[in-house]
Parts: structure tokens; C-alpha cells; sequence
């Protein structure tokens, strides 16, 4: 029995950690490899020319205006669900889901749909001289849609558990609602934020099919890490897609580093 | 400060009710606008726009044979890759909890890191090892297998993170009672701890499926750009490509009516399960 027993634990074993070695380790490793295939010199080269440069920065730029929306939005949003009863809360509960449900196509076609010269705001924004597709407002917006609930939905347990004891508490002690907020809430929520905002980042940082529709892929002008590594993978520079494939992945790893971090603060 | 604390008490106690109920309403309103200008009224335009031509041109586009042909791809596939990620999902979830061996915790935090990394680039480390320059002589580059083993990569971490925490709750001593009753591993599996673990599967297949059904960045790359493996993301993306917003608009709403669906279903699978476990 026990040698049976074992056997069977050492072959679990070895199939989980092969299936996750064939498809995720290896390949991941790859990346570090074909990266420096040439050289870290033609690596180097590959991911600091002007294109490449413009469209790290783009990418950075646009996450840390979508998460710092997505923040403000998940912190406020989470206090409404978990703090306050209204009717239609079940409702809003679901639809901060729906960003989860929907390919990342359809949320740039929407989006597309909306804001072009023949959709509803779009002929009146144009009209007005502001262009939201094809250029930044527009990326902005598809990305803020696509890491909406990460926050929301991290803080609301955390809520939850903390319970409002001490809020109350704050209150009949005098302190305004600001004061309670900075000094006892927002204290108590912060990991749960913090991880919150690390996964929201890591999508944001990484968004490609809802980009990829309302950014009309202008070179050196509307074009993301992400959609930069398509076009060069697309253009056989391999060097140069797979090395900047490695900053987003180191990227990533940093995300998975930050999160087990925030996680264990958290417990 | 006794003096303070005296008045406070001496005062009828009035509930904290926070926030209170203008500055509650003022909240709700933000919020309320915010969601709708981000998410619901761009979705609304969509499905204006998809039956914008009537009910006839909608169904026209739904049923046009690339249209046809790319749902039923997803939905086979789709399924294929949930049925293997239970499966895969639970087993390594079984052994993240309950074996132990160096390395574990190492192996435990990698499983995220499809959620983190970019979808494009899951798409260019699977070709760098199962593309046309394969190392290891497997080449499934633009074909449906290839299809399969993105969103293999893509959902991976919805079973096990879903069935880990359960694991980790599992009283063990049902499954001693059960063992000392004399049954064996795999029926003390199959009647004590499968039943339990059951919800939480459900629940991770069914956002594994919605996933699936919707991947557009890893596949882009992978799918070589052929009808074989044209799946709906692919094909709607194309359709905007060539100015055909209305099919695009048609096939988006059935994509996201499918998704809408099934989650629906599987939540009530899941409450149904959860009855029948206790």
C-alpha cells in the first residue's frame, strides 16, 4: 500500500511539473535565449531605436493614466458596494465583471464604433477638434475598460473582512468622512490596493487586441510595446521582437515578485 | 477628555452611518458614470451598430461560412482546452498542497504568470519553442493544434488557483474515516474529495472557458493568419480591418452573448453542486 502510495504521488508529481515545464518554464526561458542569440549587443541596439523607445514610453505612459483612474474608480467603487445598500447594487456588482467576459477585439470595436465620425460621440467630438481614436484618449480608454475590476475587486474583501467598527468608531470621535477614510480605511485597505494596482498594471502594461483596434497602429506614433513586437516579429527582426518580448516578460516576473510580496503583507 | 466622552455619552448615541446619504447618492452617481462611459455605453454602441441594419442583415452576417466556421473552431476548441485544464488544473493543484518537494514554492508562483505576462508575448515564447525553428523538432506553428496550446497557456491558472484554497481548507479527516473504512485512494478521491472540490472546478472552467472563447493576442501570431485556424477574435479583427463594422458588430454581440451564457449556466451549476456537496 504505502509503496503504491507513493508511486503514485511521485508520478503526480512529475506530471505537474512537466506540463508546467513544457508549457510555461521552457518556453518562457526561450525568450532569454533567442533574446541574446546575436549578441546582447544586437540586443541592445534592436530595443533603443527611436520606434522602440517611443513605444515603451507610450506603454508607460498610458498604464499609469488607466491605473491611476482604475484606483481612484476600484477605492470609491468598493466603499459604495461594501459599505452602503442602494437598489440596483447586484446590477453594478455584475457589470464591473463584464470587462472580464469581453475579448479585447470587441471591447476596441466598441469602442471604435463609438468614437468614430459615424458613431455617437465621435461626429460631435470631431466636430469639436478632439480625435479619440487613432490617438492617445482613445488607447487610454480601451485600457482603462480592460483593467477595470482589478482593483474593485481586490479591495472589496478586504472591506469586508475589516469590517466597520472602527470607522464608526472615528466617527463618533468627530472625524469628517476624509479624515476616517486617510487615517483608518485607507490604512487597513492598502495591500489590498497595492495588489489590486499590481494586476491591474500588469494587463495594462500588456493590452493588445482593444490597442490594436482603436490605435490604427501609426508607427512611432500610436503603437505600444506590444503592438511594436507584433510588428516586428511580422517583419522577421526577430532580435528585436524577442528582446523587447524579454522586457515586458522581465516585466511580468517583476509583476509575480510584487504580488507574492503585497500577498504575504496582506495574510 | 473624561468631560468629552461624558457629553458624547449623555447625547442620544447617533449611529455613524457612513458615507451618509447625500454624499452616498453623489457617490453612486460618479460611479454610476463613470462604468457607463467606460464600459456600458461603448457596448451599447455595439450592439446598436450589429443590428443597425435589422434583424435579416445581423442574422446574414452570424451566418456567413467564416463566420460559421470560426465559432464552431472556438467552441471545439474552447471546450477541449477547459476539459484538459480541469484536469491538468486540479492535478496541480493536488500537488502544490499536498506534496511537498524543493522547488515547490518557486513552481507555485510561476502558475500567475500567465495572467502577467503580455498576451502577444505568450504567443511569441510558445512559437520560440514550438515554431517553425522548434530546438526540440515539434512544429505545430499556424495550425489548430497550435491554437489549442495558446489558450492552454493563457488559462492555466483559473482551475488551479480556483481549486488550491479549497485543497487547503479540506478537512482530512474524511478522508482518514473514508481510508480506514477501508476504501482506496482513488475511490476515497472520487467520493470524498472530488464532491467537495467540484464548485471551485466549475468555477475556474467556466472563467477558463469565457477566457478562451475571447483570446485575441496570443493567437495572432500563432494562427499563421489561415481560415483553418481563424478563430472569431481573429475574424472580427479582420472585419474591421476591411471596413465590415456590421459583421464584426454581429459576430462581437454572439461572442459576447456565448460568454454571457455559459458563465451564467456554470454559476448555476456551481450553486447546484455546492447544495448537493454539503
Amino acid at each position: 500500500m504505502p509503496a503504491s502510495r507513493t508511486a503514485s504521488r511521485l508520478g503526480l508529481r512529475f506530471f505537474a511539473v512537466g506540463y508546467l515545464s513544457m508549457l510555461l518554464l521552457i518556453p518562457v526561458g526561450m525568450i532569454f535565449y533567442r533574446a541574446f542569440e546575436h549578441g546582447a549587443g544586437a540586443a541592445w541596439a534592436a530595443v533603443t531605436t527611436p520606434e522602440a523607445l517611443h513605444a515603451f514610453y507610450l506603454t508607460i505612459l498610458i498604464a499609469a493614466i488607466a491605473v491611476s483612474a482604475n484606483t481612484i474608480f476600484g477605492v470609491g467603487c468598493a466603499l459604495l458596494l461594501v459599505r452602503t445598500k442602494f437598489r440596483g447594487k447586484a446590477l453594478l456588482n455584475a457589470a464591473i465583471d463584464l470587462p472580464f467576459a469581453i475579448s479585447p477585439v470587441v471591447i476596441g470595436l466598441s469602442l471604435y464604433l463609438l468614437y468614430g465620425r459615424e458613431g455617437w460621440f465621435g461626429g460631435w467630438l470631431l466636430d469639436n477638434g478632439i480625435q479619440v481614436l487613432f490617438s492617445l484618449p482613445g488607447m487610454v480608454l480601451a485600457t482603462i475598460f480592460v483593467s477595470l475590476p482589478f482593483v474593485v475587486r481586490e479591495v472589496v474583501p478586504v472591506l469586508h473582512e475589516i469590517g466597520d467598527e472602527q470607522e464608526q468608531a472615528a466617527q463618533t470621535l468627530g472625524a469628517n468622512w476624509w479624515q476616517t477614510f486617510r487615517r483608518i480605511t485607507l490604512p487597513a485597505i492598502r495591500w489590498g490596493v497595492a495588489y489590486g494596482v499590481v494586476l491591474a498594471t500588469a494587463r495594462a502594461l500588456g493590452e493588445f487586441g482593444a490597442v490594436a483596434v482603436v490605435s490604427g497602429r501609426v508607427v512611432g506614433q500610436t503603437e505600444t510595446a506590444p503592438l511594436w513586437v507584433w510588428r516586428e516579429f511580422g517583419q522577421f527582426n526577430l532580435t528585436g521582437a524577442y528582446t523587447a518580448s524579454l522586457v515586458l516578460a522581465m516585466l511580468a516576473i517583476g509583476t509575480l515578485l510584487a504580488m507574492n510580496a503585497f500577498k504575504r503583507k496582506e495574510a | 477628555m473624561t468631560s468629552v466622552a461624558g457629553t458624547r455619552a449623555a447625547a442620544p448615541p447617533r449611529l455613524a452611518r457612513w458615507p451618509r446619504l447625500g454624499r452616498a447618492a453623489l457617490g453612486r452617481g460618479l460611479v454610476t458614470a463613470y462604468l457607463s462611459l467606460i464600459v456600458l455605453i461603448p457596448i451599447a454602441a455595439l450592439v446598436a451598430k450589429s443590428t443597425g441594419g435589422g434583424l435579416d442583415a445581423f442574422w446574414t452576417s452570424l451566418t456567413s461560412p467564416l463566420a460559421v466556421s470560426a465559432l464552431k473552431l472556438i467552441l471545439v476548441v474552447s471546450v477541449i482546452v477547459v476539459v484538459i485544464n480541469v484536469i491538468t488544473g486540479t492535478a496541480i493543484a493536488w500537488v502544490l498542497v499536498r506534496d511537498s518537494f524543493p522547488g515547490q514554492r518557486i513552481l507555485n508562483s510561476v502558475i500567475d504568470l500567465p495572467f502577467a505576462l503580455p498576451t502577444v508575448v505568450a504567443g511569441i515564447t510558445l512559437l520560440a519553442l514550438y515554431g517553425t525553428a522548434s530546438p526540440v523538432g515539434i512544429d505545430v506553428a499556424f495550425t489548430r493544434a497550435a491554437v489549442v496550446l495558446a489558450l492552454l497557456f493563457v488559462t492555466l491558472p483559473f482551475v488551479v488557483r480556483s481549486v488550491q484554497p479549497v485543497l487547503l481548507e479540506l478537512d482530512r479527516e474524511m478522508e482518514e474515516a473514508a481510508a480506514s473504512l477501508g476504501a482506496g485512494p482513488l475511490t476515497t478521491f472520487r467520493r470524498v474529495i472530488l464532491p467537495n472540490l467540484t464548485p471551485a472546478i466549475l468555477a475556474g472552467a467556466a472563467l477558463a472557458f469565457a477566457r478562451a472563447m475571447g483570446e485575441f493576442g496570443s493567437l495572432v501570431l500563432l494562427s499563421g493568419n489561415l481560415p483553418k485556424t481563424q478563430v472569431p477574435s481573429l475574424l472580427i479583427f479582420a472585419q474591421i480591418e476591411s471596413g465590415n463594422t456590421t459583421g464584426a458588430a454581429a459576430l462581437s454581440v454572439t461572442l459576447l452573448l456565448i460568454a454571457l451564457v455559459v458563465l451564467l449556466l456554470i454559476g448555476r451549476l456551481t450553486h447546484w453542486s455546492l447544495r448537493h456537496a454539503r
